[in-house]
């Protein structure tokens, strides 16, 4: 199962293409597109959660030299098209509108657009603008949304239940859970935001003479951005092209086109200008996306040596106001995969989403991870309650890999995963015996707190939701037999342009050097789903293997041709195609090339000239892919502070492109899961007043707070011809859970409990009593 | 407005700004140097890192007029002719010390003073010399190990 892959590019840690730009500052962002006679924009916003807008006084604005438009929600509004995203044209969801109209609903709402000749102008302007609002009392706290005297967020839709699914209870559950031997827990996490150190931006131009919209942004997703543009602003989409350079991080944020952007373009198109905005940090924070607000009570019912019979989980997520792209769906996904790697016969659950005065949902690296929390931190608790190591809890109700193909009790087919596997290989990088003695020793001697936990899951990366799986790749190969590879994708930080580049090495035989990716441009690139949901090397990386295909098929009938050689005895071999086993009978990949495109009286009969090809992949439904977090902390019981001591990562994500991107993917996961749980938390007020604006309150983990990450991989290659599986999210989903229940296996030794994040030092020492 | 002048990685640069204007907007947007990234704005992030006079600060927080007469260099002046990585540079890309690379640019200036002044510097000489920088993707492990190659201390 660890047998190594490798081959001469794939799977190998090959530097990245990408790094000379941007390590010189010659990467181009969205801040960095100046453009002749362009425009700057800034926003006014609500400072109120929810009210209804009494006045809004643009005079003194509008008189600011310098100042070009003052736009609101009666200038733009009734221009605007759908703003929901593509895939989701259809789903219900919260009542999206370009500029606040008649009321706001959270703070930090945009009332007013200035347009104006600098940024600096722009927001003098926006300062300028007097907004009267009046004021009510506001639905904050998502446990209280539902309430039957709670004000209602949206009121066209006359409730605050955004979205509820739920399964029965068949009657062997029920009875399991009201006369079995049952562990119930309820768990909050707590709600925090993405935060790429790039913030969102767009710049955009409408050229009234050719009706076209050209757009440039910070954008995971350029052809989703196209065409949401293209609705938004009425102009056909093939007059809409967005670009995406370099992008600063996304990690979800930018996947789905938002609010602001939108706006902008809309702005441009009605002013026929050329249009910059660039959020700023305190918009960031407040107005972008939030995430990861969820509660959900757990019940597991155990057999007398621990094994679970029986789950129920009931999860409310908070998804704000004007969420993008996720109302619900999340949380489906959290009750479907609540058992995870264990055996389970019997599982139900609920879930609903609720509207609350908050800035929106939205997707953040894995949206559904309270699956994993919720669970990893109910195997703990449980495994505590009865007494038992939750290590080997986890060993006895873990999936065999002899019991694979596996069947949740929701359905869905788990197979060619290593949750087993990378159990015990954390474990044993970690030391975990050794530890628990350590722990002991400290513990009865100084009074120190140590604690170990783990982290357990499987991802059922690419393919569940079907706009999501499929991309396409044009392999195009010029007359000098350089190849230029071109993707939908929108790679912000993962290096697309290295791992897809050494794909096709590898499928073309030739180096590394003559392949160049382009992607990030909807104008020379077929349709994409954008770089997102851990998606890129399983879906992108078969479409290059199946366009790679057609090819070298071409070219090798070529040479084939020219050579009076059979096809079948050819291969490609550091760029010569030659006869297997007679490397001295072959013929340059560059001659072929240069005869496919200018000696096309050379092909073979009847072959069309040119050598490059078109091919797409769907992926299948699942590409489970899986990993086992284990960390050790200490917590300091005078401050409550918590150190982590060591951090061990054992993953299996197939077969690896490149194992430097791979770890880096994991330690970035590794890193917000570890500010997630310890450190950020954007907080509200009672009156929905944000209270974390800048990063002096919302606070990133530093070098300082991440200790070095240990890795270990397993290979288990998914059904897919690569054999890759999605890994870009799962550092963030295993690490939460990990962490806390590190903390909480501290604590325990003092007789504490906890059962909510973040675990502040405020949080601890609470704990501690 | 005010008319300043400066070094600029080693050419002279004249402008003519608003004393409000930033010196990260004065280099972005009359130098035309936007490798200097603005992460946030108030001196938290790191990304817009510069050297004035040698001394790493933060370009968000300085006015261009206080860096009037002054010697300033960027990230484009840390690297040699023709595109060439400096050590510091090279090192980011040996370790895969970043990712999308925004903050990339004050890591690297950060990191180039930080070696000036302590060529050696131990694990937690580096990571406490980092904390006022921040990166949202790589978790710090290939930066660390990219000051510990390009110091020749890597374990």
């Amino acid at each position: 199962m660890s047998t190594s892959t490798a081959g001469r590019f794939v799977g190998q840690s090959v530097k990245r293409r990408e790094d000379p730009r941007l390590l010189t500052g010659h990467g181009r962002y969205v801040d960095d597109v100046m453009l002749p006679g362009m425009l700057h924009c800034a926003f006014v916003r609500s400072d109120v959660a929810r009210g209804r807008i009494v006045r809004v006084d643009t005079d003194a604005a509008r008189k600011l030299d310098g100042v070009v438009a003052v736009l609101t929600a009666d200038d733009l509004n009734h221009h605007a098209g759908n703003m929901q995203p593509t895939m989701m044209m259809t789903t219900p969801g919260a009542p999206l509108r370009p500029l606040a109209d008649g009321d706001v609903r959270f703070v930090g709402e945009p009332i007013v657009l200035i347009v104006a000749e600098s940024r600096y102008i722009a927001e003098d302007g926006a300062e300028l603008v007097e907004v009267e609002i009046d004021g009510d009392r506001a639905v904050v706290d998502m446990e209280r949304a539902l309430d039957i005297d709670a004000p209602i967020v949206h009121p066209e839709l006359g409730t605050n239940l955004a979205a509820e699914m739920a399964f029965p209870v068949a009657p062997e559950l029920e009875a399991l859970l009201q006369d079995g031997n049952v562990v119930r827990r309820t768990f909050r996490q707590h709600r925090h935001t993405p935060v790429p150190m790039e913030t969102r931006g767009i710049v955009v131009a409408y050229e009234p003479a050719a009706g076209t919209v050209n757009a440039w942004m910070s954008t995971q997703n350029p052809h989703e951005a196209k065409h949401t543009i293209s609705r938004m602003l009425g102009v056909p989409s093939h007059l809409v092209r967005v670009q995406a350079h370099d992008v600063g991080g996304g990690f979800g944020q930018k996947f789905f086109t938002p609010r602001e952007e939108l706006v902008v373009a809309l702005a441009a198109r009605r002013l026929g200008r050329t249009l910059k905005w660039i959020e700023d940090r305190r918009e960031n924070l407040i107005a972008s996306n939030h995430a990861r607000a969820d509660i959900a009570d757990c019940a597991f019912a155990l057999d007398a040596d621990g094994r679970l019979l029986g789950t129920y989980i009931d999860h409310v997520e908070d998804a704000g106001s004007f969420p993008v792209g996720a109302t619900g769906g999340p949380g489906a996904l959290v009750g479907l995969l609540f058992t995870g790697p264990y055996k389970c016969p019997l599982a139900s659950l609920r879930t609903r989403a609720v509207w609350t005065n908050t800035c929106g949902r939205g997707a953040y690296r894995g949206p559904w991870m309270f699956e994993t929390v919720a669970r990893e931190q109910m195997v703990d608790a449980a495994a505590r309650e009865i007494g038992m190591d939750p290590l080997e809890w986890r060993r006895r109700n873990v999936v065999p890999t002899a019991e694979l193909p596996y069947t949740l009790p929701t359905g869905l087919p788990l197979d060619l995963v290593s949750p087993a596997e990378t159990l015990e290989q954390a474990v044993e990088i970690i030391g975990y015996e050794a530890f628990r003695a350590e722990q002991q020793r400290a513990f009865t001697e100084d009074g120190r707190l140590l604690g170990v936990g783990l982290g357990l899951y499987v991802e059922p990366s690419t393919g569940m939701m079907d706009p999501m799986g499929t991309e396409t790749a044009v392999v195009r190969v010029d007359p000098s037999g350089q190849v230029t590879v071109a993707l939908g994708t929108g790679s912000h930080g993962q290096g697309i342009e290295t791992t897809m580049a050494q794909v096709v090495a590898e499928e073309l035989g030739i180096d590394f050097d003559e392949v160049t990716v382009v992607q990030g441009d909807s104008a020379v690139t077929a349709y994409g789903r954008g770089t997102g949901g851990s998606g890129t090397a399983v879906i992108a990386g078969n479409s290059c293997r199946n366009a790679c295909a057609i090819v070298r098929a071409k070219a090798i009938g070529i040479a084939a041709h020219l050579m009076e050689a059979a096809p079948g005895d050819l291969e490609i071999v550091d760029a010569q195609i030659a006869v297997r086993g007679t490397p001295t009978r072959s013929i340059a990949w560059s001659e072929v090339a240069h005869i496919a495109h200018l000696e096309t009286a050379r092909l073979p009969e009847g072959m069309e000239a040119g050598l490059e090809a078109t091919a797409t992949f769907k992926a299948p439904p699942f590409s489970w892919s899986n990993a086992c977090h284990a960390c050790t902390v200490e917590v300091d019981r005078a401050t409550g502070v918590v150190s982590i001591l060591r951090y061990v990562v054992s993953e299996d994500c197939g077969v690896m492109i490149n194992p430097m991107i791979v770890e880096g993917q994991v330690a970035g996961g590794v890193a917000q899961g570890i500010g997630g749980t310890l450190y950020e938390h954007f907080v509200y007020d009672d009156d929905g007043n944000p209270l974390t604006t800048t990063f002096m309150d919302y606070l990133l983990p530093t070098a300082t707070e991440v200790p070095n990450i240990e890795y270990g991989h397993v290979e288990t290659p998914s059904p897919t011809p690569g054999g890759h599986k999605g890994m870009g999210e799962g550092g963030a989903i295993g690490s939460p859970p990990a962490i806390f229940n590190a903390v909480a296996d501290a604590l325990a030794l003092a007789g504490a409990s906890i059962d909510r994040t973040p675990l502040s030092p405020d949080a601890i020492l609470q704990a501690l009593g | 407005m005010r008319s300043v002048e400066m070094t600029v990685n080693g050419e002279r640069r004249r402008g003519v700004v608003e004393a409000r204007m930033t010196l990260a907007d004065f280099l972005r947007e009359q130098c035309a140097l936007t490798g200097t990234h603005l992460g946030c704005e108030h001196g938290v992030c790191g990304a817009c890192t510069v050297l004035l006079e040698g001394e790493a600060v933060r370009a968000c927080l300085m006015f261009a007029v206080q860096a009037d007469g002054g010697e300033v260099t960027t990230i484009e002046g840390l690297g040699g002719p023709d595109g060439a990585l400096s050590p510091v540079q090279d090192a980011f890309r040996a370790e895969h010390g970043l990712q999308c690379g925004f903050c990339t640019p004050g890591f690297v200036v950060s990191v180039t003073a930080l070696l000036r002044e302590n060529p050696q510097p131990s694990e937690a000489d580096i990571r406490e010399a980092l904390s006022g920088n921040l990166c949202r993707c790589t978790g710090y492990q290939g930066i660390v190990r990219a000051v510990q190659r390009a110091a020749g201390t890597a374990q």
